[in-house]
């Protein structure tokens, strides 16, 4: 058994503590179904809240939560032991395991993203059905219009009214979705560094703002390619959402681990030599680097009211940054979790493989499946409604 | 006109309405059953029982009669390390340091020092003094310095009361056998791993060979045939001791009545099964 890919510690750790259960694959899980919710939430604001400054990218959120949520699975499956029997853990579930409910909130959010776009994308695709350009375009398209090709007002009406209820239901749905993620790690008391109750909250806020900054990054992108003047009132609007959501995600992330310091918990003084040793670059530099960084780029863009290139420029940086933030809060959570080792008298060092099924290429693979997805299902739906570039009002100018 | 004839869709809607309304009825209503049938009740323990046939999987093993329990005098360890390599070759465990369904802690505490030294089988220094992976022994670490106090501290599966494995394992694959047991099903595990991460006692890992999660089972092939498990019979100094807790005669129920036993991190909750005498403060 030479290939076993045990860890160095220091102090002590159980002997089968140095097999790492949770690979770079299970960091992955939880940053896409986080963007996932995030990027539902950001188009429940336009749909639920009235916020019709979102109505640009609100369809376009919903397409790319839904280009995540089909490879949420992957890096589970790859993961798996034996994934021909991942289905047992809904054919005959128990219950008490936060997994089980997790496959449910996931089953069912992927249904109703797939029908929420449906109904988005629906007069699009009987648009296509009819004036296609080849005869396999229109095929394709009347696949997707299932045969319902009425675009009359009371027909589109009573889609509205589906896609609002569906908007109701998903809201509460992907809260629950990326909360139950964060229940997964939460609940676990014999981790010190996941047993938390604030651990599902901080998976909710970090999944807003990691939905939004993917969003405040790829809309311009997506102007840029399509040679569209971006809607600067839109993107100021979407920094606004992720400079509060990232003050209330932040705090948390900060009052956890003051709470942790101050209660005194046990093996508190390994906690620290791990923060300030192995966990000092991903969780201090990177995690709250980026963290802090983006919240004064997005203060300084919501004082300084910044405008035209200025607000896109550091709207994508602080975008980015929280992507790197959210990311590296997820490695910390996963990775860093398993690297405190049970006895709390040792801490665990681990090296990501590069290559291997569950090394860092794979997952940064994966990582880009919901890219690419996004860009070929972005031509054939198409979730942006163009209209010549000088005729777009440029409201934050 | 009809609306319904004007608008060909409208029936197709109609019916779609009906059928996500009753889809939304339906699960509602058979996730709240089954939540209520697993939900804790008062006579909880009773009904896990009666759940059960009287005949456990084991010809003529009556797993109603029985309640296995595990004793440690961790006084008479010697650190010999037969019940690590008698457990790997009984359990067909992988011959190496980093898999094991049961492991001996060298505590040591050096003149001076106020915190223990702590190694077992996977330290780098004693898999260099066993020289080979299919055996085991503590290298000789402390020469020349002056020990305050030694002593070792044989660890296993707890097989808990409360087994957060088993609570956490999201097909059921891990589960409590009627007479104190935590097994795991190996044809139904999906190798998630989630229980590794849970149990507190590091008492688990992940069988690269069967791709399934993996632990101490109390050889319960071998206690259903009124054998004792592998680790106690190689033990030389009965350190280690399997029983009935029904039988008050059973080496476990004369240990508990005659000591005052202490468990491994009570404060888990878990409450543990193996009940240790020789523990200490900083036994973790």
């Amino acid at each position: 058994m030479e290939h076993i890919l045990h860890m160095a510690y220091t102090g002590y750790a159980y002997p089968n503590e140095t097999v790492l259960p949770w690979s770079a694959l299970i960091v992955v899980y939880p940053y896409i179904t986080g963007l996932v919710a995030g990027a539902f939430v950001i188009s429940a604001l336009y749909k639920l809240f009235n916020i019709k400054v979102f109505e640009p990218v609100a369809h376009f959120a919903l397409l790319v939560a839904l280009c995540c949520i089909v490879f949420v699975p992957v890096p589970l499956l790859l993961h798996l032991g034996h994934p021909e029997r991942a289905l047992e853990a809904m054919m005959t579930p128990h219950w008490s395991s936060a997994f089980v409910m997790f496959s449910y909130f996931f089953s069912f959010y992927t249904i109703l993203l797939i029908v929420e776009n449906w109904f988005t994308f629906r007069p699009h695709a009987v648009h296509m059905s009819q004036h296609g350009k080849s005869a396999l375009s229109r095929g394709f398209y009347k696949v997707v219009a299932l045969g319902s090709t009425d675009l009359s007002p009371k027909a589109m009406a009573y889609d509205e009214k589906w896609m609002y209820w569906l908007a109701v239901i998903g809201l509460p749905a992907a809260c629950g979705l990326h909360g139950y993620v964060g229940f997964v790690f939460g609940s676990v008391k014999a981790r010190e560094w996941w047993s938390s109750d604030l651990m599902p909250v901080i998976f909710i806020l970090s999944a807003v703002i990691s939905g939004s900054a993917l969003l405040l990054i790829l809309y311009p992108i997506s102007c840029k390619l399509r040679k569209v003047a971006i809607d600067l009132a839109c993107q100021k609007a979407l920094a606004k959402t992720l400079w509060g959501f990232l003050i209330v995600t932040l705090v948390l992330e900060g009052l956890e681990l003051l709470s942790m310091f101050y209660r005194r918990v046990e093996g508190i003084d390994w906690i620290a030599r791990f923060i300030a040793g192995p966990l000092h670059f991903t969780y201090v530099d990177l995690q709250w680097g980026c963290g802090l960084g983006a919240l004064v780029l997005l203060t300084a863009l919501v004082v300084f009211r910044a405008r035209g290139r200025a607000l896109v420029a550091v709207s994508m940086v602080a975008g980015l940054l929280v992507l790197t933030e959210v990311l590296m809060m997820r490695w910390n959570v996963v990775i860093g979790g398993q690297e405190i080792s049970k006895t709390l008298k040792g801490m665990l060092h681990y090296a990501p493989p590069l290559f291997g099924k569950e090394g860092l290429l794979v997952s940064g693979a994966i990582l880009t499946l919901p890219m690419i997805a996004l860009s070929i299902m972005a031509r054939l739906f198409p979730p942006f409604h163009d209209k010549p570039a000088d005729a777009v009002p440029e409201t934050a100018k | 006109m009809s609306d319904d004839a004007k608008n060909p869709d409208l029936p197709r809607r109609s019916f779609i309405r009906l059928i996500g309304k009753w889809t939304v009825v339906a699960g509602a209503l058979s996730v709240g059953v089954e939540t209520m049938k697993h939900l804790p009740t008062a006579a909880a323990s009773e009904s896990i029982i009666s759940r059960y046939p009287p005949q456990g999987p084991v010809p003529g093993y009556n797993w109603l009669d029985h309640h296995w329990a595990f004793a440690v005098d961790a006084t008479r360890c010697i650190g010999c390390l037969r019940c690590v390599e008698a457990c790997k070759i009984e359990n067909d465990v992988p011959f190496n340091p980093y898999n094991t369904r049961t492991w001996v802690e060298r505590y040591v505490y050096l003149d001076g020092e106020k915190e223990p030294h702590v190694d077992s089988i996977d330290d780098p220094r004693d898999i260099a003094a066993a020289g080979t992976r299919m055996n085991y022994r503590f290298a000789d670490l402390y020469e020349g310095q002056k020990v305050d106090q030694a002593f070792f501290i044989p660890k296993l599966c707890n097989h808990c009361t409360n087994p957060t494995c088993v609570e956490v394992c999201p097909t059921g694959a891990s589960y409590q056998t009627p007479d104190g047991v935590v097994l795991i099903d190996k044809t139904y595990c999906i190798g998630c791993r989630y229980c590794v991460q849970a149990c507190p006692y590091g008492a688990r890992y992940f069988n690269e060979q069967t791709n399934t999660a993996d632990k101490c089972t109390w050889c319960y092939h071998r206690i259903t045939k009124g054998m004792k498990t592998a680790c106690v019979e190689a033990c030389p100094t009965h350190a280690r001791k399997i029983g009935d807790l029904k039988d008050p005669n059973s080496d476990v129920s004369v240990f508990i009545r005659e000591n005052r036993v202490q468990v491994l991190k009570p404060e888990m909750g878990n409450q543990p099964n193996v009940f240790y005498v020789g523990l200490n403060k900083d036994v973790c």
